[in-house]
């Protein structure tokens, strides 16, 4: 065995106070395996020790909650009988190294954290940051990501549904690939991790053990260096065709009373969940590891028990109910076995080769990592900038130049390369607000985004928290749909740095109040901490991903003009906010200013109107206003149309145009609406306390606004043009 | 009419097209597992879409060697229909009921989307309710789906009426423009010289239902309905 040397302590990334403790739970050094054991179980991504008190500080519960984070997955109640599970969770780190691995088994990881609840998964999104497009990775990358999602949904015959895109040159050195899944289970069939029954078996099933990935959760909780490259065997190797032998499998036995208790094996594979089970019954387990299914020879007890070999879940089983189990997994061809024991020890007791290779108290490991108060300090404020002070360009010249922009363009490029039709029940697919996916034979729908803006909340965290959150809430009212509930993915640098803490208890802080004020909860989540290269640190990201709900499927709105002649109406209120506008970067090349504020109340009151006018059939199309601005939310409407019908604006004379056309003022809406309809339409706003004015009217082929008119063939070619021209392919066709 | 989905370990669009089939015939079609070795009393035999078994290798190759497959063979001998979806074209292709192989697309990548298809041949079981010209839209979703066949068996192909759909552009021209994976001729799907076994890379059940974006391919289960019962 091994010498436990401070250099062998801090290559597994503990620090000198972590040790002291570890000394202190043993009352004697630990061996090599105990150590590695340590150092998973109390990384940063495991333990979420830097976070945990400020994640705490989040909004967690409301009626329809039937689970809040601290299991595999948030479940929300959709009625007769029914739930979805959901979460995100990012795959930042492997995806830099080695991008089509890393995506891929991002995908793989999170479709388990939702089929091991008892969902089938129903629907797969994703939150994607590349670098600049200069960048001379950047296009390596966004291909290797791309690819690897599409590879592992696609087989698995999950649709991935929608997602986001942003270049930006602070995620040069790090990528960030956060995925999420949304499964549908029956409320009374829901399984949980927790351990029970002192004596009853505990059963390794799935893939076998191999040496793939050992150290991932450690590698993930660490800043990048120039050596990164040599971590690529911390990454693991997806097999999506043994996951979709896993999520039958599972779901199979789960339709049978064998499962006492389940949890799949991801980050930090069989240590973390033999832990996690043990420690949340209460229980000990005594494991033989030579029972593990090994796919090579001469593995240690340390490699055994660090491999983040995919595609395996760990269960307690009934006794009794052992050979009903092992015929499920053997009709689909998968390693089952019986591993341990549930005790009632409170102990980990690890035996290879006959011996005792490690003996661990569960609790202290499990529910003692360290929480860490890290010094923080709030960012200063940015000064508001006025319209007056940004230079006003020809509307129809910037709007062309906006919708070519790496961050507006069209990402039909990407996916494309998606199946997002499979299981048939995708009624929205990706290019709109939210994807709408229907509740497999009923009437309803689920209704999926994930938004946040990263340089909202780089000028202003605990504002850019905010948006997120309410950004999400639009988007699903935008079809439609009841916003219910959220996970949340947030990717941050190094909080050791007082600056970086700072984002993340400032943005937590924002999303926490507007969770709170528009009843929309954070079920589950996930964080990403240490996401620097050298001292460069990411843009905050707190990726949000909201799920709402639509009893009639068939009125759910869509984003695309639909005749010629209807009124263009606007909900809620245009200053011309440019700070940290995309026109401010993209047109002056210039990236400050303080984000737009969002008032809640008035977000949630606009929400409502346009949720209930929708539900009552009195608009032909619906689009939320973000990126961009006005004229870019008119001109996808427009772009969105098959018979391409424009629009005629009429800008007011109280404002700059641009700041008009271009200003992100939050809490709007585009609506078109039908002549007939508009008195009614108009009044309803006035009941719900909320603005709303008639801009212009559909109708031509061009966006015309401020006496300059741009034809939208031309609008689309930009938008289309300039991801096939980037990736270097023939433009995708559409 | 009695029709059967043969389920692979790794098919997806089994329950799919087993949808698709109960809304146009009224009954749920029989679900057939790969291992089985017997097939009942069938006038419709569907492979459906997928991945049969990972298919990391060539697409359908090992599905073309399992038990069912050859009891699948037997039937299609028989005169029973078969139709082969995506992967199941894949597979029939593979086990030497189709002629032609399926390669990787063009550009080196899955494409899903929405393709618009020339009607070949309307004379069949298979598409007694388009007719031959009529420009259908079904989605398309798969990385290898660039067919090819010899050229002198293209040509006995064609006078034998054996090209079923061919990739084109909303007004029925077929171009390299419409083709969107590399296919010999722009060909989407074809028929054995019989036209009782259809293989085809487009999914018509996944636009089968007005609600998911139109209904052309529900007209292909119809057809088969009509023509099967």
């Amino acid at each position: 065995m091994s010498q436990i040397t401070p250099e062998v302590i801090a290559s597994h990334g503990i620090k000198p106070d972590e040790y002291t403790k570890i000394l202190e739970i043993l009352g004697r050094a630990p061996n090599l395996t105990e150590l590695g054991i340590f150092s998973v179980m109390w990384s940063e991504h495991c333990s979420y020790k830097s976070s945990k008190k400020w994640l705490k500080t989040l909004p967690t519960k409301a009626p329809w909650v039937i689970c809040g984070p601290g299991e595999n997955a948030g479940v929300i109640d959709i009625g007769d009988g029914q739930a979805i599970i959901f979460k995100m969770e990012s795959h930042n780190h492997p995806s830099f190294i080695e991008p089509y691995q890393g995506a891929a088994t991002g995908v793989g990881g999170i479709l388990r954290d939702v089929f091991t609840m008892g969902a089938r998964p129903i629907a797969n999104m994703n939150a994607l940051r590349f670098g600049d497009p200069s960048h001379p990775k950047t296009r390596h990358l966004v291909a290797g990501v791309i690819a690897g999602i599409g590879g592992y949904g696609n087989c698995v015959g999950v649709p991935t549904v929608g997602g986001e895109t942003n270049f930006h040159a602070s995620y040069n050195g790090n990528i960030l690939v956060n995925a999420m899944t949304v499964g549908l289970a029956d409320k009374d069939k829901i399984f949980y991790s927790a351990a029970a029954g002192i004596g009853n078996p505990v059963v390794y099933v799935g893939s076998k053990t191999g040496r793939d990935g050992i150290h991932g959760a450690t590698m993930a909780s660490a800043e990048f260096s120039e050596d990164s490259e040599e971590k690529r065997p911390t990454v693991q190797v997806g097999d999506p065709f043994t996951e979709k032998l896993l999520i039958e499998a599972c779901l199979e036995l789960m339709n049978t009373d064998a499962i006492v208790a389940i949890q799949d094996m991801g980050a930090a594979g069989l240590t973390s969940s033999s832990f996690e089970m043990a420690s949340k019954g209460g229980l000990g387990i005594e494991m033989d590891l030579d029972a593990v299914p090994m796919r090579e020879e001469g593995m240690s007890a340390y490699e055994i028990m660090l491999s983040e070999s995919q595609e395996r879940m760990l269960m307690v089983i009934k006794p009794g109910r052992e050979d009903l189990a092992r015929s499920v997994f053997e009709k689909w061809e998968l390693d089952f076995a019986i591993v341990g024991t549930l005790t009632d020890s409170g102990r980990m007791v690890l035996k290879r080769h006959g011996e005792v290779v490690a003996d661990l108290p569960i609790d202290p490991l499990a529910l003692a990592s360290p929480e860490y108060d890290r010094p923080w300090v709030a960012p200063a404020k940015q000064p508001v900038i006025e319209a007056k002070d940004v230079p006003a360009h020809c509307p129809a010249d910037a709007l062309k130049q906006l919708l070519a922009c790496p961050d507006l363009a069209s990402r039909r490029w990407i996916w494309q390369q998606y199946d997002h039709m499979v299981m048939g029940d995708t009624v929205q697919r990706p290019g709109g607000d939210a994807a709408v996916v229907r509740i497999h034979g009923t009437e309803k729908a689920v209704a999926i985004t994930t938004d946040v803006t990263p340089r909202y909340v780089l000028a202003d965290p605990y504002e850019g928290g905010r948006q997120a959150v309410a950004e999400a809430y639009r988007n699903l009212s935008a079809v439609g749909a009841l916003p219910l509930a959220v996970t949340d993915n947030l990717n941050f640098g190094n909080p050791e740095k007082p600056e970086i803490m700072g984002q993340i208890v400032e943005s937590i802080r924002g999303m926490g109040q507007a969770c709170r004020e528009l009843d929309f909860p954070v079920v589950s989540g996930n964080v990403s901490l240490y996401n620097e290269t050298q001292g460069n640190a990411i843009l905050p990201t707190p990726a949000i991903g909201g799920v709402g709900l639509m009893d009639d499927v068939s009125k759910s709105a869509t984003v695309a003009f639909k005749q010629a002649g209807s009124a263009i109406v606007l909900i809620g209120e245009t200053k011309g906010w440019l700070g940290s506008s995309l026109y401010l970067r993209e047109l002056c090349g210039r990236e400050e200013g303080a984000p737009p504020p969002v008032a809640l109340h008035r977000e949630r009151r606009a929400g409502e109107l346009v949720r209930q006018l929708i539900g009552d059939g009195q608009i032909l199309a619906c689009h939320d206003v973000s990126d961009g601005g006005l004229l870019v939310a008119v001109a996808e409407m427009a772009m969105a149309s098959d018979a391409r019908i424009g629009a005629q604006l009429d800008a007011p004379s109280t404002l700059p145009l641009h700041a008009w056309c271009f200003g992100e003022d939050q809490g709007r809406y585009v609506l078109e609406v039908f002549e007939d309809d508009l008195v009614s339409v108009l009044e309803e706003a006035q009941n719900h306390d909320t603005t709303a004015r008639v801009i212009g009217k559909t109708g031509g082929h061009v966006i015309s606004v401020g006496g300059r008119a741009v034809p939208i063939d031309e609008l689309v070619d930009a938008n289309e043009g300039w991801m096939p021209a980037f990736m270097g392919s023939e433009m995708a066709q559409h | 009419m009695k029709a059967a989905v043969i389920v692979f370990p790794g098919s997806n669009c089994d329950r799919d097209v087993a949808v698709a089939l109960e809304a146009s015939l009224g009954t749920k079609p029989l679900m057939v597992w790969h291992r089985d070795t017997q097939l009942p009393d069938l006038d419709l035999i569907v492979v459906p879409g997928g991945f049969s078994y990972g298919d990391y290798l060539r697409c359908g190759a090992m599905a073309a060697h399992s038990p069912i497959m050859r009891e699948v063979k037997a039937k299609a001998d028989a005169g029973t229909r078969v139709l082969g979806i995506c992967n199941g074209f894949q597979i029939l292709t593979e086990s030497g009921l189709l002629p032609g192989v399926l390669m990787r697309n063009r550009n080196l990548k899955f494409i899903c989307k929405d393709v618009f298809l020339r009607v070949e041949n309307d004379r069949t079981d298979f598409c007694r309710y388009y007719r031959s010209g009529d420009v259908v839209r079904f989605p398309i979703a798969h990385a290898e789906g660039n067919y090819f066949v010899e050229p002198h068996a293209f040509r006995e192909m064609e006078d034998n009426g054996q090209i079923a759909f061919r990739y084109c552009d909303r007004n029925g021209r077929v171009s390299d423009a419409s083709n969107p994976n590399g296919s010999l001729s722009g060909v989407a799907g074809v028929y054995n010289a019989k036209k009782t076994v259809l293989g085809l890379m487009p999914h018509p059940e996944r636009l089968a239902e007005d609600l998911l974006g139109g209904s052309d391919g529900k007209l292909m289960f119809d057809s088969l309905v009509e023509a099967l019962s």
